[in-house]
This record gives structure tokens, C-alpha cells and sequence, in this order.
């Protein structure tokens, strides 16, 4: 043969090659199912909430009180074991399939592998470092959803003897003195007293993500009936803003959910949750 | 002609092999093509947002009875359009998701869309349900809030996606920098090309 040939042929194998290492392994094989979430039990006794009627801390619309339709919670916030069980059903959400959509890079952190809890863990304690979308993920698992915002807020108007502690001003101190404590996140759960309605942990432990934490709008200062809003970022921004100034634990609350991404996971941040009562439909 | 033979089945190597890559690169970690979310299009079409592979996305969420900011983000949207030159447009997607799955209807999108001349191959408008819009929402960390039957507020953001479904840049507010996000838009058309 002649070397220009050897050399076509040569190059034509080259370009094969090249082409083979560049090809990527088919999307099916070898890929975890992402569309289907499978079923897991959990234990966690739920607690049946009347609802009623409640001035939303933020987000009212025009001072109207929201009324809040009968829901069960879980009692407790969902434990590292929980979601060790989530993820072994559920390969696509370990921490080594997750797409970084749906999580950032520090995804069950301390997690040594994917179905491994820290060494140091306690299995009782509140699982954190979950995004939203695997909160809601775990939620869709058990056959339950995410509380509202609202449903959240309503049952966070009790303390141990009320079911709206809100006008105590002992109810806003105690909470700002929880939310001060460092490492609360590695107790377990229902190990101090539950609220009015048989809630435990609710400020205790992590910050709790909510279904629709992302209807929050706040800019900057919006005590003021949100004249201070940069209504160019948001449509209608200033219908909404808050009614007690006072709360001061609830701006926190709020600021976080403002501040916080579907993706992020947080240090401290978990979850509970909830579900319709059987008399409604599911979502 | 042996020689030319080769010549021949290495250009055909070569080209399918680029065409391979383009086609089949595996889909990057932070893709909005792994989404499985359900929606229709402006025809009545079901999709998934995997089927917007391939093309550069602007991608903007508003409901089509908003009187306050959607009109000046939907305008911003025309102006996007008529910024990008026109050689592009087929490798772009100009994308309207509703955050009003309720009203807006495949039908009512149709109507939107050619009331207000967006009616052309480069317009794409996405309806689907309530909890979907909602996962869609925050992968694009928008914010809204149904705060009446028919008004929702909510933030205002004109995203660009690359045609692997990796997000490129974000902009926010009413004073969106047109500019900007057509430029972005054919550069990575053009390096996608």
C-alpha cells in the first residue's frame, strides 16, 4: 500500500477512536431512574390539626386573616434514619446521584457514603443538609407532601399551653433564645415538651423547610407596608408585608426563607411532614 | 482512487462523529433536561422539557392575565427577539412559562401568543400543573405567590440556558438589560453551532 493510504487509513482509525472516547455512555444504562419515586414506610405519628382562621406574619394580603383548612403534620421533624431508609429506596437521591439541580455540593454533608449516616450521628436526630426538592421527595415517598407556610406558621402560634402564644411576649424571647443555642441540630427529636397541639421540636432543633417557602417576597425592609419594597422586582410585591413587628423570631424565620434557594442545603435546616385530612383530596 | 475511497469514509467518520457529540454529550448534573416534569406547549403538545434540547433557551415566567409587570417582561421578551440577529433565531427558543396553570390554558397561550405576535417557530409558550410550575419555579429561584383568584405576585427573571440545559446567566428586575441577554443567547449559539 502506499503511505498516503496507510496515512488515511491511520487517521480514519484515529478519528474512530476519538470518536468512541467522546461518545457518552448511554443515557439509559447504567443511569438511575429519576421519574419514579419509590414508597417507604414511616412510623411518625401524625398529629390532626383543626385549622382556623390566622393573621399571617408576613404575606397578608391586605390585613385579611388566612384561613388555614384541617391538616395532619408529623409530630416530630423526619430523623437521619428516616432518610437513610428514603435513600436506599431511592438511589437517584443519594448523595452520590443527586443532580446538582436539585442539591448543592454539601448534600448530606457528613454522610461518609451514600447510605451511610456520620459516625457521630444519632439515627433520632433530625436529618439536615437536605434541599427542598428532596425534602419533597422524602414527603412524595412516605404518600404525604410538605406543609404549607401557612399550615407551619399556624401550628408555630402555640407554646406548651396556648395555640396562639403570639401576644406573650415570653413566646417571641423563649424562641430567639432557642434559635441562639449552637449544635441543637444533633439532638434527637421529642426529647423536650411538645406545643398546645402534641408538636414537638418546633423551634427546638433546625429550621424547617415549607412547601411554598418560595412565596416570600421581601427586599431589603418591608416593616413599613412595603414602601421600601423594590417593586421592580416583584409584581404586586407591595400587597404583602408584615403585621407583627414584634415577632421577631418570625422575621427570622421569614428572612431565611427569603434568603434561601430549592437547592441549598443547610446546616441546620430540615423537615416535616404533612399531610390533607382524609376528607380532602390528596394533592 | 483507493485513496479516495478512504477520503470519503474518513470525511463520513469524522462528520457523524461530530454530529454524535453534539447530539448524545451526556446531559451535565445541573441540566434542566433531567427535569421530568409534564407540559404542553401553545398547540396542545405534551412535552418535557428534555424535548428544548439542542437550542439555546431565554426563558421568562409570567400568567397572561397579569396587568402590571408580565406586559413589561413580555415586551422585553419582543425586544430580546428583536435584538438577536435573525440568522440566529433558528438555534434560539424564546420561552413563556405560565406561573397560572389554572387559567392559562393551552388554547388561551395560543391566543396570548398570537394577539401579541409571538406566534412565530421561535416562540415557545409552557403550561403544566400547579406543583410542576412550582419545581420549575425554583430551579429558577422565582418567587410568586397567588395572591387573588386571578393575581399572583412575583419576581421578574429572564434566564439563558445553553442547549445542554445549564444555566448561563439571570437577570432580574424590571430593568432587564436586553442587550445583555441576546448577546449571551448568540454567543452560545454560536459556539454550539
Amino acid at each position: 500500500m502506499k503511505p498516503a493510504t496507510y496515512i488515511l487509513l491511520l487517521l480514519s482509525l484515529l478519528a474512530q477512536s476519538a470518536c468512541t472516547k467522546e461518545k457518552p455512555h448511554d443515557e439509559k444504562q447504567g443511569e438511575v431512574v429519576r421519574a419514579s419515586i419509590g414508597p417507604i414506610k414511616t412510623t411518625v405519628k401524625m398529629v390532626y390539626i383543626p385549622g382556623g382562621e390566622y393573621m399571617p406574619f408576613y404575606g397578608a394580603i391586605d390585613s385579611n386573616a388566612v384561613k388555614v383548612p384541617a391538616f395532619l403534620i408529623d409530630e416530630r421533624a423526619v430523623t437521619n434514619e428516616e432518610f437513610l431508609s428514603f435513600v436506599t429506596a431511592n438511589p437517584q437521591w443519594r448523595k452520590s446521584s443527586i443532580l446538582r439541580i436539585h442539591a448543592d455540593t454539601n448534600y448530606l454533608r457528613d454522610w461518609p457514603s451514600d447510605l451511610e449516616l456520620p459516625k457521630d450521628a444519632r439515627p433520632d436526630a433530625p436529618v439536615c443538609f437536605v434541599s427542598w426538592f428532596a425534602a419533597k421527595a422524602f414527603a412524595k415517598s412516605a404518600g404525604k407532601r410538605l406543609p404549607t407556610l401557612d399550615e407551619w406558621e399556624f401550628i408555630a402560634m402555640a407554646d406548651a399551653d396556648t395555640f396562639n402564644a403570639r401576644s406573650k411576649k415570653q413566646y417571641s424571647d423563649a424562641i430567639i433564645q432557642l434559635y441562639m443555642e449552637k449544635g441543637r441540630q444533633f439532638k434527637p427529636v421529642k426529647q423536650s415538651a411538645p406545643n398546645y397541639w402534641g408538636v414537638y421540636n418546633v423551634f427546638d432543633l433546625i429550621w424547617e423547610w415549607t412547601d411554598d417557602f418560595n412565596s416570600i417576597m421581601s427586599i431589603g425592609d418591608s416593616r413599613t407596608g412595603g414602601e421600601n419594597n423594590n417593586k421592580d422586582l416583584f409584581c404586586a410585591a407591595g400587597a404583602t408585608s408584615a403585621s407583627e413587628v414584634n415577632n421577631y423570631a418570625a422575621f427570622m424565620r421569614f428572612g431565611m426563607r427569603t434568603a434561601v434557594k430549592a437547592h441549598y442545603t443547610i446546616a441546620n435546616m430540615g423537615f416535616r411532614c404533612a399531610k390533607d385530612t382524609s376528607n380532602q383530596t390528596t394533592q | 482512487m483507493k485513496a479516495i475511497g478512504f477520503l470519503a469514509v474518513l470525511t463520513f467518520l469524522l462528520s457523524s462523529c461530530s454530529f454524535n457529540e453534539a447530539k448524545e454529550r451526556k446531559l451535565p448534573d445541573n441540566s434542566i433536561f433531567h427535569l421530568t416534569s409534564n407540559w404542553k406547549n401553545q398547540d396542545g403538545k405534551s412535552m418535557k422539557l428534555n424535548d428544548l434540547k439542542g437550542k439555546t433557551l431565554v426563558v421568562v415566567m409570567i400568567y397572561t392575565s397579569c396587568k402590571s409587570a408580565c406586559p413589561v417582561l413580555v415586551s422585553k421578551m419582543k425586544q430580546i427577539e428583536k435584538a438577536i440577529d435573525k440568522a440566529y433565531l433558528p438555534a434560539i427558543n424564546l420561552v413563556l412559562v405560565t406561573i397560572d396553570p389554572e387559567n392559562d390554558t393551552p388554547e388561551k397561550l395560543k391566543t396570548f401568543a398570537q394577539t401579541n405576535k409571538m406566534d412565530e417557530p421561535h416562540w415557545t409558550f409552557l403550561t403544566s400543573t400547579e406543583e410542576e410550575t412550582q419545581e420549575f419555579a425554583n430551579v429558577l429561584a422565582m418567587k410568586y405567590k397567588k395572591i387573588d383568584p386571578i393575581d399572583f405576585s412575583h419576581s421578574n427573571i429572564i434566564t439563558v440556558f445553553n442547549p445542554y440545559g445549564e444555566l448561563v446567566i439571570q437577570e432580574e428586575g424590571l430593568e432587564i438589560n436586553v442587550e445583555k441577554v441576546a448577546s449571551t443567547a448568540v454567543k452560545i449559539a454560536k459556539e454550539n453551532n
